[in-house]
C-alpha cells in the first residue's frame, strides 16, 4: 500500500513534468500542424541557462526566494526568446511548404540546438547544487521527498497560469482562433504570425522553466542530450491525449508518468521503462487514432 | 543496346557485374594495395547505400515518413549475428578460420535470417500503424525503433548494454565472425537498386507513386493503399535487415546505441539529400554521408585550430557530424526541399545530354 502511494506521488510528479512539456507540443501543433522536434531541447536549454544564471548570481543568492524568482524569470524570458528565434528562422519560411518539409527541418533544428549546447557547455554532465535541500517525510507509511511535492505544486501553478492565458486573455482567444482556422482568424483581424510567435514563446518558456525546476529540485544531471527522451515522451503524451488539445496533453502526461513509474517499480520489467511510452502510443493509436481527447478530422475530397 | 534486353544479355550483364565486383573486392581487401582504413570507408559506403535506397522505397516513393529505419537494421544485425555466433560449432565450423566458401555460405544465410526477421517486424509494425498518416506514422516508427533498442538492452544473450562482442562457451570464446566481403555488400547494393528500379517501372510501382501523390484518389481508383504501404514497409525493412547483417559481420561488435534515433535520422538525411523518390539520389546521398564520418574526422583537426580555445575543447568529430547533419537538413529544406536530384534519376543518357521521355509519371513535389 505504501508503495502504491509512493509510486503514485512519483508518477504524478513525472507526469506533471511531461504534461508541462507536452502542452508546448500540443499548442504548436494546434496553430501550425507541426511537430516541433526542437521543443524537448528547449527543456535542456532551460536547465543549462538556469544553472549558468544561478552560478553567475552566486548560489547563496539564487537559493533565496527573490534570487530564485529572478533566475526563474530570466530563464523563462531567454527560453521564450529561443523559441521565437527558432520559429522565425526555421519554420516561418516554410509556412506554405509541405508538412514533411517542416518536419525534417524541425529534426534538423533539434540536432543543431543539441550541437550548439554541446559546443558551449560541453558533453560532460553537470549538476545543480542542492540549493533547496529536500525534507523527507512519512505519509501513510510512504516515504516522500518534499522536492516531488514542490515540483507537483509548481506544475499546478504553471498550468493555472497557462489556463488563464489561453482562456482568459485576448491573446489566448486569438491562439484558439488561429488553431481553429488560420485564414478565417486572419480575416477577423488576428495577426497569425504574431500569434504563432507568441505560441512558441509561451510553450518554450514553459518547457524552459520545467527544465530549470526539475534540475534544481532533483539531482538529475544536466547535459546536452537530456531533452531528447523527455521531449519524445512528452510528445507521445501529447499524442496520447489527443494532439491539439491542452487538457488532453495534461491527461496524457499524467497517464504516461504513472505508467512509467509503475513499470519501473516492478522489478521484473523495470528495464523496460523507456519502452512503455511507445508501447502505449502504438496501442492507443491503433484503437483511437486521434488520441483520448482529440477530435478526429474527416478528410473531405 | 537491345542485346542487354534479351535474357541472355541480362544474364551476361549479371555475370559481368558479379565478376567485376569480385575482382574489385579482391583488389581492395588486399592490404598490400589498399589501406584497410580506406577499405573500411568503402564498406561503410556500401552499407549506407543499401540503407538509403531501401528507405527511399518508403520515404521517397510511397510518400510515407519513417524515422525508425535503424530499428530494422538493428534487428537484422542482432539476429544475423546471433545466428552465426551461436550457430558456429553447432551447425558449421568456427567461421573465422573456415574455408572461404563456408564463410560465404554462412554469411548469405545470416543475411537471409536478418532480412526475414526485419521484414517480419516491418509487417507487424506496418499493419496497424500504416493506417495512420504523416506525423503519426513518423512518431510510431520512431517509437518502434526505441522499443527495439530497449528490447535488445534486455536480452543478455546478445550482450545487452555492454554490446555483442564475445561470449564464453565450452568451445572457448564465441565472437561474431568477421566474414563480410566487398562482394556481398556491393552485390546487395546492386540488388536493392535493381529491385527498386524494376519495381518502379512496373504497374505495382505506379501504385506506390499514386499513394504518394494522393492517397484518397488512389483509393478511389481501387488501389489498396494499406496493402501497398505495408508492402513497401516490408521490402524496405528486409533490405535494412540485410544491411544490418552485413554490418554485424563487418564490425564484429554490436552495441544498441549504434542503432539509436540519430542513426535513423542519418539514413533519413541520406534520402533527403539525394532527393526523396530518386533511386540514384539515394545512392548519391548514401555515398556522400556514408563516407562523411571518416572524412569529417580529418576536417575536425583543421577547424579546431581556428576556433577559440574554450569552444575548441568541446569540438569532437561526433559533434561536427551532428552540425553537418543539422545544417544539411535545415539548409536543404529551406533552399532545395526536393534534394539534390529531386525525383529525377541520373542516367548515362542524361549525363551525355540525351533527352529521354520520362518513364515515370510526372510528379508534383511529394508531400
Amino acid at each position: 500500500m505504501q508503495n502504491i502511494i509512493q509510486n503514485l506521488i512519483i508518477g504524478l510528479q513525472i507526469g506533471a513534468v511531461y504534461a508541462l512539456i507536452a502542452v508546448g507540443y500540443t499548442m504548436v501543433y494546434g496553430v501550425l500542424r507541426l511537430i516541433n522536434f526542437a521543443h524537448g531541447d528547449v527543456y535542456m536549454v532551460g536547465a543549462f541557462v538556469g544553472l549558468k544564471l544561478a552560478e553567475r548570481l552566486g548560489m547563496n543568492v539564487a537559493s533565496t526566494p527573490g534570487g530564485f524568482a529572478l533566475v526563474f524569470a530570466l530563464t523563462a524570458a531567454i527560453c521564450a526568446l529561443v523559441g521565437m528565434i527558432i520559429e522565425f528562422l526555421a519554420y516561418r519560411p516554410l509556412r506554405k511548404a509541405p508538412r514533411i518539409t517542416a518536419l525534417i527541418t524541425a529534426i534538423g533544428v533539434s540536432l543543431l540546438i543539441e550541437a550548439i549546447a554541446q559546443m558551449i557547455w560541453g558533453a560532460k554532465p553537470q549538476y545543480f547544487p542542492r540549493i533547496f535541500p529536500p525534507t523527507i517525510f512519512q505519509f501513510l507509511g510512504a516515504t516522500i521527498s518534499s522536492s516531488y511535492l514542490l515540483i507537483l505544486l509548481a506544475s499546478v501553478v504553471l498550468m493555472g497560469v497557462l489556463w488563464y492565458v489561453v482562456i482568459g486573455t485576448k491573446m489566448g482567444k486569438a491562439m484558439r482562433a488561429v488553431a481553429w482556422d488560420r485564414e478565417a482568424a486572419a480575416l477577423m483581424g488576428v495577426n497569425p504570425n504574431l500569434v504563432i510567435s507568441f505560441t512558441f514563446a509561451l510553450g518554450s518558456a514553459l518547457a524552459g522553466v520545467t527544465g530549470l525546476i526539475v534540475s534544481a529540485l532533483t539531482n538529475v544531471s544536466i547535459s546536452p542530450l537530456i531533452g531528447v527522451m523527455p521531449g519524445l515522451k512528452a510528445f507521445v503524451a501529447a499524442v496520447l491525449g489527443g494532439i491539439g488539445s491542452i487538457p488532453g496533453a495534461l491527461l496524457g502526461g499524467l497517464l504516461m508518468g504513472l505508467a512509467e513509474t509503475f513499470v519501473a517499480a516492478n522489478p521484473a520489467i523495470t528495464t523496460w521503462r523507456d519502452a512503455i511510452a511507445f508501447v502505449l502510443l502504438i496501442l492507443i493509436l491503433m484503437f483511437r487514432p486521434a488520441g483520448i481527447m482529440g477530435r478526429s478530422v474527416v478528410e473531405k475530397v | 543496346m537491345s542485346f542487354f534486353r534479351s535474357w541472355f544479355g541480362k544474364l551476361a550483364l549479371l555475370v559481368g557485374i558479379g565478376g567485376i565486383l569480385f575482382v574489385i573486392g579482391n583488389f581492395l581487401s588486399d592490404r598490400s594495395h589498399f589501406h584497410p582504413y580506406y577499405f573500411r570507408i568503402v564498406m561503410l559506403i556500401g552499407i549506407a547505400i543499401i540503407l538509403s535506397v531501401s528507405l527511399n522505397l518508403v520515404n521517397g516513393v510511397t510518400g510515407q515518413f519513417s524515422i525508425g529505419h535503424a530499428g530494422f537494421m538493428a534487428l537484422g544485425a542482432y539476429s544475423a549475428a546471433a545466428f552465426t555466433a551461436y550457430g558456429q560449432y553447432r551447425y558449421f565450423p568456427p567461421l573465422d578460420s573456415a574455408a572461404p566458401l563456408v564463410q560465404q555460405g554462412a554469411l548469405v544465410l545470416s543475411m537471409l535470417v536478418g532480412g526475414s526477421m526485419a521484414a517480419l517486424a516491418g509487417f507487424i509494425v506496418g499493419l496497424p500503424s500504416l493506417r495512420l498518416r504523416g506525423d503519426y506514422l513518423a512518431i510510431v516508427t520512431l517509437g518502434f525503433g526505441e522499443i527495439i533498442r530497449v528490447a535488445i538492452l534486455n536480452i543478455p544473450q546478445v550482450g545487452g548494454a555492454a554490446g555483442f562482442s564475445g561470449f564464453a562457451s565450452e568451445h572457448g570464446r564465441i565472437t561474431i565472425p568477421q566474414i563480410t566481403t566487398f562482394f556481398w555488400v556491393y552485390a546487395t547494393a546492386a540488388v536493392v537498386i535493381l529491385f527498386s528500379r524494376n519495381l518502379l517501372r512496373s504497374t505495382h510501382g505506379l501504385a506506390f507513386f499514386s499513394v504518394r501523390e494522393d492517397e484518397i484518389a488512389s483509393e478511389a481508383m481501387g488501389i489498396g493503399t494499406t496493402r501497398i504501404k505495408v508492402t513497401a514497409f516490408v521490402i524496405s525493412a528486409f533490405f535494412a535487415g540485410v544491411a544490418g547483417a552485413l554490418y554485424a559481420h563487418f564490425a564484429s561488435y554490436l552495441q544498441p546505441e549504434t542503432f539509436g534515433f540519430l542513426r535513423s535520422i542519418e539514413i533519413v538525411t541520406m534520402v533527403v539529400l539525394g532527393g526523396m523518390g530518386s533511386i540514384t539520389g539515394a545512392v548519391l546521398g548514401g555515398a556522400i554521408l556514408g563516407a562523411a564520418p571518416d572524412l569529417l574526422r580529418i576536417a575536425v583537426g583543421e577547424i579546431r585550430k581556428v576556433l577559440p580555445p574554450d569552444l575548441a575543447k568541446n569540438f569532437s568529430p561526433d559533434l561536427f557530424r551532428q552540425f553537418v547533419y543539422a545544417f544539411l537538413l535545415i539548409i536543404l529544406m529551406l533552399t532545395r526541399p526536393q534534394g539534390l536530384l529531386g525525383t529525377r534519376e541520373l542516367s548515362l543518357g542524361w549525363l551525355f545530354g540525351r533527352r529521354r521521355e520520362p518513364n515515370r509519371p510526372l510528379t508534383k513535389s511529394s508531400t
